[in-house]
């Protein structure tokens, strides 16, 4: 599959990656690597309580370090009026805590110094002398009368209530389940976990007192919008501040919002005329930076007796921690969530999220996933399989019998969207082939006859991604769209400069792919910017499995508006009308006669040359584009896990994982399959070991990796993979966006196959993730608590 | 302090404070920054080193305690400019996306096929299982091992002329 390809030179297909030469190398260029003359080191002072006032704080000893050169508390941010920021959803977040310590691991204090140990060192000098308050951790009693209030820095907030939100019609649901024949009903946790990419949060800030330009290079998704935040945060002028990524060491989600170290390195630089690097260690970027998930949510769903499924609803308590960090579109406070009734032809679906205030760490972003995509997918095919159990319907059957049909496509669903096309069926059947479904059932059948525990799961995702039609879906007043810039040089090579930013997707070798297939220019003739905020267009970066969906789409306008250029100029080399020409992949020639054209490098030369234009057409051969999607893309996708579980130790082990995934058009089918891959194995992360719990207190259980595990390669399968094609109708290049659904889908099929495991033996009929052996043990013996 | 090692076939000194640890001396001080530093706890395996041909997590010893031994880093594996197996494998066969772990991998397969020219598919899982990868749920870089078992040098100097498509 994703081994060795013989490498097309021109176009779609699997070849080798651009980027590769240098990570092999070691010559990736992450941010922890950059050195620059008298930088400086900053480390941030963290708070130990998860909810406290301050009483005082004493730099005097940390500032008398002989290495220290300034030490930035609250107060002093208050001074230059950038103690407080705004977040992705409308809130503020507090850069260095002035008033109360709102979750462990705030931030309280930061110290720049010569090296990193004194700037550690000197963190120990600083006396914070705190008055503990009661903690809000349950979100479920985050709204309790007696609760204590988190955000009273906020004017009028009389409680821990942020948003509540609904989307379907209530009425009209209530109906169909009045009528329903069977209602199944569960409590299903979604927990709180954290992307925790391989390389932490950094930045070095470099502020050119001359030229009173700030330099940023630092781990963000989304380069453009974090120089707005800090235009608008600082009162910087924004032609001022130049973003530079760099190699990004993974994102999932975790580098999209701007965290306060990033705005103390830049205050450090600021007031020590130094540049200032701050990187965080492991623990500071699982206990204080963007967690993902959290949703408490309680579903049902509705069928006949025969298994039509007629009906969804579901109540969510939404934990965002102590300042609402969410990074999703600002009118979806519960970002894609309503996506919840997943691919299946409903009459009615309603869900009312209610957003609360904890003393846990801010976030709640996309981890791996299209705002909320992943809670709503997880929810519907968990509920699916429960209403199985219910009716005792093999699960595939019942998604068979309830899919959306191919020719409902485009189809309005119950909660707003309109999902631009797909072919269900064919991808579970496929699935199913590839799996060999019936002989899985007839071997768990031997197994059970001998006690052993086998358990098959199945999981159905469909996805809203791309984000977004500016009508519809803005951050913080920004639309989501992108541009692209394609310049060809005289002697045919050319220049893409993209907003979306990767980080290990491949970006450089994709979207010079994209312009290939378009202009028949090879591959390796094209160079692609991508991050830098001086050398790339503006947009929203790279999140909700934009890039392709979004940025893709604005490369191959661009590149199509480039390729109309060069049939003009063409149609003057050739002395022919315009009309009369034709395109084949890098050459325009005359209709009728294939002899008489011009390749895209002679046409490049021309556009740059000394002869005449044709009237009216401009010199050089180079535009710019910026794609507003009319819709977002909805890829899907079929999975298929078995686990074994081991009687004694109740150890589940993913001993296969079948996953079809239709992402419409594949651009680098090797790319596409590495990168669901990856998030196959986040997903098994996901469903067995990752979980950020705290506890009564509200000390982060999770503040390491000796606590917060990752699988390693003993803990997940040789993935087998599968594609159908079903392309979007309305993207230029018929791509729909996949890097996420691997995350969305994978976590239900692995659940799902945990309880067909244990379903028949011990009675189990729902399971809460992460699925540790003790708690899987736990509902063994029939006392299952959920994680937190 | 004055520490002196020998680093991809180099003799590199620097001086240094005693508590500094490996990761940091070969990053900060002989600005070798392709050995990576990833976690607090020696679980990530992203500062592997070969230190006197074995794997070692650069961020469990201290510098002063690798004084007068032999290091290999990611940046020494191309002797001559030439790839090794197990970099022109990583390319082959998509063995990174973001490039964080490769490195650490990179140094981990090299040292298994040393001693074991011929790894199967759960060998390598369990070489590398002190190791974490959070973008190709591991599959490839399996395969990528592979490759380099399977394209030993005598092969090897044709494919790497192929490099970066
Ligand atoms: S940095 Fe993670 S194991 Fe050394």
């Amino acid at each position: 599959m994703s081994t060795v390809q013989p490498s097309p030179t021109v176009g779609y297909g699997s070849m080798r990656r651009k980027e590769d030469p240098r990570f092999v190398r070691g010559q990736g260029r992450y941010i922890d690597d950059l050195k620059l003359p008298g930088m400086l080191h900053g480390a941030v002072l963290r708070s130990p309580l998860a909810h406290a006032r301050i009483i005082s704080i004493d730099t005097a000893a940390a500032a008398a370090h002989p290495k220290v050169k300034a030490v930035i508390t609250g107060a002093d941010l208050a001074g230059l009026g950038l103690a407080w920021m705004p977040t992705m959803s409308q809130d503020t977040q507090a850069v260095l805590a002035t008033d109360k310590v709102r979750f462990q691991g705030q931030e309280v204090a930061f110290v720049v110094a010569e090296d990193r140990y004194s700037a550690r060192d000197a963190l120990e000098l600083i006396d914070v002398e705190y008055e503990e308050l009661p903690v809000v951790i349950d979100a479920r009693k985050a709204l309790d009368a007696d609760a204590p209030i988190i955000r009273d820095d906020k004017e009028g907030q009389t409680s821990n209530h942020i948003f509540d939100w609904e989307a379907g019609d209530s009425e009209e649901t209530d109906r169909v389940f009045a009528a329903a024949d069977v209602v199944v009903a569960r409590d299903i946790i979604y927990p709180r976990c954290h992307p925790a990419p391989l390389e932490t949060c950094g930045a070095v800030a470099q502020m050119d007192p001359v030229m009173g330009k700030l330099t940023l290079w630092t781990t963000t998704q989304a380069p453009h919008a974090h120089r707005t935040v800090y235009a608008l945060v600082a009162g910087l002028p924004e032609h001022k501040i130049r973003i530079i990524p760099g190699d990004i060491g993974g994102g999932f989600g975790n580098k999209v919002p701007v965290y306060p170290g990033y705005v103390c390195a830049i205050v450090g630089s600021i007031l020590t005329g130094k540049p200032v690097k701050w990187m965080e260690d492991r623990s500071e970027n699982l206990l204080s930076t963007g967690f993902a998930r959290d949703y408490i949510m309680h579903g049902e769903i509705a069928a006949t007796s025969d298994g039509t499924i007629t009906g969804l609803r579901v109540t969510t308590t939404a934990d965002h921690g102590a300042f609402n960090a969410t990074a999703q579109p600002t009118k979806y406070p519960a970002g894609f969530f309503h996506i919840f009734s997943g691919s299946y032809d409903l009459q009615a679906a309603h869900c009312k999220v209610t957003g609360v205030y904890t003393n846990k760490a801010p976030g709640g972003v996309a981890y791996r996933c299209s705002f909320r995509v992943t809670e709503a997918v997880y929810l519907v095919e968990r509920m699916v399989d429960a209403l199985a159990l219910e009716l005792k319907l093999d699960p595939a059957q019942l998604r068979l019998k309830n899919f959306i049909r191919p020719e409902q496509f485009p189809y309005q669903c119950k909660t707003g969207w309109t999902y631009d096309s797909g072919e269900y069926e064919r991808a579970m059947r496929l699935a199913m082939e590839i799996a060999g479904y019936d002989d899985l059932r007839r071997e768990q059948a031997e197994k059970r006859a001998r006690g052993e525990l086998m358990g098959i799961g199945i999981a159905f995702f469909t996805e809203t991604v791309g984000a977004g039609p500016r009508k519809d879906m803005d951050i913080l007043g920004l639309a989501m769209n992108d541009g692209a810039d394609l310049r060809v040089h005289p002697t045919g090579k050319a220049v893409l400069g993209i907003s979306a930013m990767s980080q290990g997707q491949g970006h450089e070798t994709t979207f010079a792919q994209i312009v290939s297939e378009e202009l028949g220019i090879p591959s390796a003739d094209i160079e692609v910017v991508n991050g830098d905020t001086d050398r790339t267009p503006y947009g929203l970066g790279t999140y909700g499995s934009r890039s392709t969906p979004v940025s893709g789409a604005a490369t191959a306008l661009v590149a199509r508006k480039v390729r109309e250029r060069a049939r003009l100029i063409a149609a003057g080399m050739l002395e022919a009308s315009p009309d009369d020409l034709e395109w084949e992949r890098g050459r325009w020639f005359v209709k009728g006669d294939p002899e008489q054209g011009s390749t895209i490098q002679e046409i490049a030369m021309a556009a740059h040359g000394a002869g005449d234009l044709p009237e009216g057409v401009e010199g050089m051969l180079e535009d710019t584009c910026v794609y507003n999607p009319p819709n977002l893309t909805f890829p899907f996708g079929a999975y298929i896990c078995v686990v074994d579980i081991d009687p004694g130790t109740a150890k589940v082990v993913v001993r296969r994982f079948v996953a079809v995934d239709d992402c419409g058009v594949r651009i680098n089918p090797m790319i596409v399959e590495g990168q669901i891959h990856g998030g196959l194995a986040e997903g098994v992360g996901i469903a067995l070991m990752e979980l950020i719990a705290f506890d009564e207190q509200g000390n982060c259980l999770g503040g390491s990796f000796m606590d917060y595990l990752i699988p390693t390669a003993l803990e997940v399968p040789e993935w087998e993979l599968g594609a159908t094609v079903t392309p979007s109708p309305h993207h230029p290049i018929g791509a729909k966006g996949v890097g996420e659904s691997p995350t969305v889908g994978s976590p239900p099929a692995i659940v799902n196959a945990i309880i067909d495991a244990l379903h028949d033996s011990h009675g189990v009929d729902h399971i809460d993730m992460p699925c540790t052996p003790g708690r899987v043990w736990d509902a063994m013996q029939g006392r299952a608590e959920p994680p937190q | 302090m004055q520490v002196t090692v020998t680093i991809n076939g180099e003799e590199r000194s620097a001086d240094v404070e005693p508590r500094t640890l490996l990761v940091h001396f070969i990053r900060d001080d002989l600005d070798l920054t392709g050995t990576h530093w990833g976690c607090d706890t020696s679980n990530c395996g992203a500062c592997v080193v070969l230190f006197d041909g074995e794997p070692l997590k650069s961020c469990t010893m201290l510098a002063a305690t690798a004084a007068g031994h032999e290091i290999t880093t990611v940046e020494g594996l191309a002797a001559g400019g030439e790839l090794d197996p197990v970099q022109q494998g990583f390319i082959e066969c998509h063995g990174q996306q973001i490039g964080f772990c490769t490195p650490g991998m990179l140094l981990t397969a090299r040292a298994l096929l040393d001693a074991n020219p011929d790894p199967s598919e759960h060998e390598i899982r369990e070489a590398i299982s002190g190791q974490i990868c959070r973008c190709t749920g591991y599959s490839n870089i399996v395969k990528a091992v592979r490759w380099a078992a399977e394209n030993a040098p005598a092969t090897t100097t044709t494919t790497t002329t192929t490099t970066g498509a």
